[in-house]
């Protein structure tokens, strides 16, 4: 058959040697690399004596322990410190480019990388972090690793892999008012369930995801992860080249022109066979929120907290009832009755311009609720927040009684100083509510920008509907 | 990494579906620049009265009495019982390192996360995918000082009865478990195959290579 999937043709574009028993060896054009995952990774090589086999090929960042407030001050925990500090010195003594903590450059690594254009359309791209399947919104393949594969990525430029399978996600028609990326998303995986996408790699697909900028195409590849599947994608088009065009890694003069006409390609052909199709109604997508421990325990906003009785499969009522219980909440609550302690709008799921803008148009004129005790905004990195400042969004916030924050992961997993206390509940533009993710005890409701902006102002969910 | 042949071990029940990697080891313990040590934090929020952090010494911490990591019946288990889509959630390899550092040396359940699966072959742990059923029966007859035997070369589980159960394990990732063998050395014997590669590409998309 010559019909291919978009998956299908990255996937035969990178391999260098296939074995007997189908498992291959993948050529890795580029590895995003952070200071959590990649210590042991660096550590081992020297003591191997080993070298990276292409040090252009890597770029690093440090995102996931930097602090939000204050960055001319050292970072104060010192285990943090020590470990950011790691990243520098093996950068540095690898030869391997980093945008460090002072560098407007910095930002979370699955932000700042398409934004450099250091990922790009049509390449294999890794990074020791599952949110790695963002980059898959510029019809590229890329997946999480762990540290060991990031040291065989940094000796070889190869992965040995067996060959996922091809899963097609049509969201069709357009999205209602006040619907973005994120209630997509978060439909999707409500729908497929978080091991729905496990052994696949999902492509999204249909109007409602080619409506999509590439910020939005990249909040709902960054979530592929939460679906099961390693790898999310979008095929190309004119909005992902508009994208990259002029970026600073970007293919430049001629090449840029040959880069066009490849990249024209990305995309699955016509009659390319599917091994599994899920098709949604993108005007049947209501506002997302999630009730529970997982991504998948998400409803809409006009609907109720659902009942473990109502679940015939045991293991998954028992996984409601704990949910439940850690959560707070009583089932058939209404979700709009929901009142929340915290607010956070970052992480690398929404933290791009299009989601500040989006939050700030929510909250202009308005102020935080008292019952509030924060509510903050992370930009995802050092340019984002330099063009919302640019764009006065700051003001609206500040004014709002929001707080500005520098960028990095900060809250959405809670390992510098912003952390949700025990029993605080948290509307969080993130993508993962496990227990604990935000701060010990902490309780997590992701939702959308817009929806995390307006529950900070009425202090408790609300239907974004009502305000647009 | 250690090699993996044949382990007899004590079985520990752990009924739960979706545990995740900030379950198996809280993020705190990521700030770690080390690979060893982490056993002691393995669950730490369900195994802790307290909150964990690194470093802390954990001797003296109080214990959750009814979280069965906690349970005496279990002590020195190696096999992890557990439910469907084990090791979800973030990539950290930490996750292996955590259980491999307490001494579990295989896991058996209805299915994994990719990553987390795929990091256990890099650290000498063995995933073991089993039907929901036979895990079900499984939960059932596990009690205090049940044992199973794993043979990886002949991929079978045997239970205290007798009873055999056979299991699938890829051969690649089964020739590097059986054999302790390193992955980098592996794939540089490639390392020309690599380089043609770069130089066929280079012609195709040679952005990628100024
Ligand atoms: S923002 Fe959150 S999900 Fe994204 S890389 Fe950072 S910690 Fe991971």
């Amino acid at each position: 058959m010559s019909e291919k999937t978009l998956y299908d043709k990255l996937w035969d574009d990178h391999v260098v040697h296939t074995e007997d028993d189908g498992a291959s060896l993948i050529y890795i054009d580029r590895q995003l690399i952070h200071e959590v995952t990649s210590p042991q990774a660096f550590e081992s090589l020297r003591l191997a004596g080993r070298k990276p086999w292409n040090t252009q090929r890597n770029l690093a960042v440090a995102d996931h322990n930097v602090p939000t407030t204050n960055r001319k001050q050292k970072i104060p925990d010192p285990i943090a410190r020590l470990q950011v500090e790691t990243l520098d010195k093996n950068c540095a003594e690898f030869g391997i480019t980093e945008f460090d903590m002072d560098d407007v450059r910095q930002g979370i690594v699955h932000v700042m990388g398409p934004e450099q254009g250091a990922t790009l359309p049509g390449m294999t791209i890794v990074c020791g972090d599952s949110h790695t399947s963002t980059h898959g919104a510029s019809g590229a393949l890329a997946f999480g690793i762990g540290t060991s594969e990031v040291e065989l990525a940094l000796a070889t430029q190869c992965l040995t892999q067996k060959k996922s399978k091809n899963f097609l996600i049509k969201v069709n028609g357009s999205v209602g008012a006040g619907i973005t990326a994120k209630d997509i998303v978060l439909a999707i995986i409500g729908e497929i369930g978080t091991a729905g996408g496990t052994g696949y790699t999902i492509e999204f697909a249909g109007t409602a995801i080619t409506d999509l900028s590439m910020e939005g195409r990249m909040t709902v590849c960054n979530m592929a992860i939460e679906a099961g599947a390693r790898a999310g994608l979008v095929a190309v088009d004119e909005i992902t080249i508009d994208y990259y065009r002029g970026r600073p890694y970007s293919p430049k003069g001629e090449h840029w022109l040959m880069a066009e006409r490849e990249w024209q390609k990305l995309h699955s052909d016509d009659g390319a066979v599917f091994d599994k199709v899920v098709e949604l109604n993108a005007a049947e997508i209501k506002p997302q929120v999630t009730w529970g421990t997982s991504p998948e325990m998400v409803v809409a906003i006009d609907a109720k907290v659902p009942n473990p009785a109502d679940e015939l499969d045991s293991v998954k009522q028992q996984g409601m009832i704990n949910a439940l219980k850690y959560m707070g909440l009583e089932f058939n609550q209404p979700i709009n009755e929901i009142k929340i302690d915290k607010v956070f709008i970052g992480s690398c799921t929404n933290s791009r311009i299009e989601d500040l803008r989006a939050a700030a148009s929510i909250v202009k004129g308005k102020k935080k609720a008292d019952s509030v005790s924060l509510a903050m905004i992370v930009p995802g990195s050092g340019l984002v927040k330099q063009q919302a400042e640019k764009e006065g969004l700051d003001k609206i916030f500040i004014d709002a009684g929001f707080e500005w924050r520098e960028p990095g992961c900060s809250m959405c997993l809670a390992m510098n100083a912003d952390k949700l206390l025990a029993g605080e509940r948290c509307a969080s533009t993130s993508n993962r509510n496990f227990e604990g993710r935000q701060g010990y005890g902490g309780r997590t409701h992701l939702v959308s920008p817009a929806m995390a902006a307006a529950a900070g102002i009425a202090g408790h969910f609300v239907d974004i509907r009502e305000w647009v | 990494m250690e090699a993996f042949k044949t382990v007899t071990a004590k079985v520990m029940p752990l009924d739960r579906a979706n545990v995740d990697t900030d379950a198996i080891i809280p993020k705190q313990f990521l700030k770690s620049i080390r690979r060893a040590g982490f056993g002691p934090y393995l669950f730490d929020e369900w195994r802790y009265e307290d909150i964990g952090e690194p470093e802390m010494d954990c001797s003296n911490r109080p214990l959750k009495k009814d979280f069965v990591l906690n349970n005496p019946d279990y002590q020195g288990a190696k096999i992890l019982l557990t439910r469907e889509n084990f090791g979800c959630g973030s990539s950290r390899e930490h996750a292996p390192w955590a259980l491999d550092d307490y001494g579990f040396r295989a896991v058996i359940a209805p299915s994994f996360a990719d990553i987390f699966f795929n990091n256990c072959f890099k650290n000498g742990i063995l995933p073991i995918v089993l039907s929901a059923e036979v895990v079900d029966s499984l939960f059932k007859d596990v009690a205090a000082g049940y044992q199973l035997v794993i043979n990886l070369g002949a991929q079978t589980i045997v239970t205290p009865q007798g009873e055999v159960i056979q299991f699938d394990v890829d051969a690649a990732r089964k020739y590097r478990l059986y054999n302790g063998l390193d992955d980098i050395a592996l794939t540089l014997l490639q390392a020309d195959k690599i380089k043609a590669y770069e130089a066929e590409r280079a012609k195709r998309a040679p952005w990628l290579f100024v």
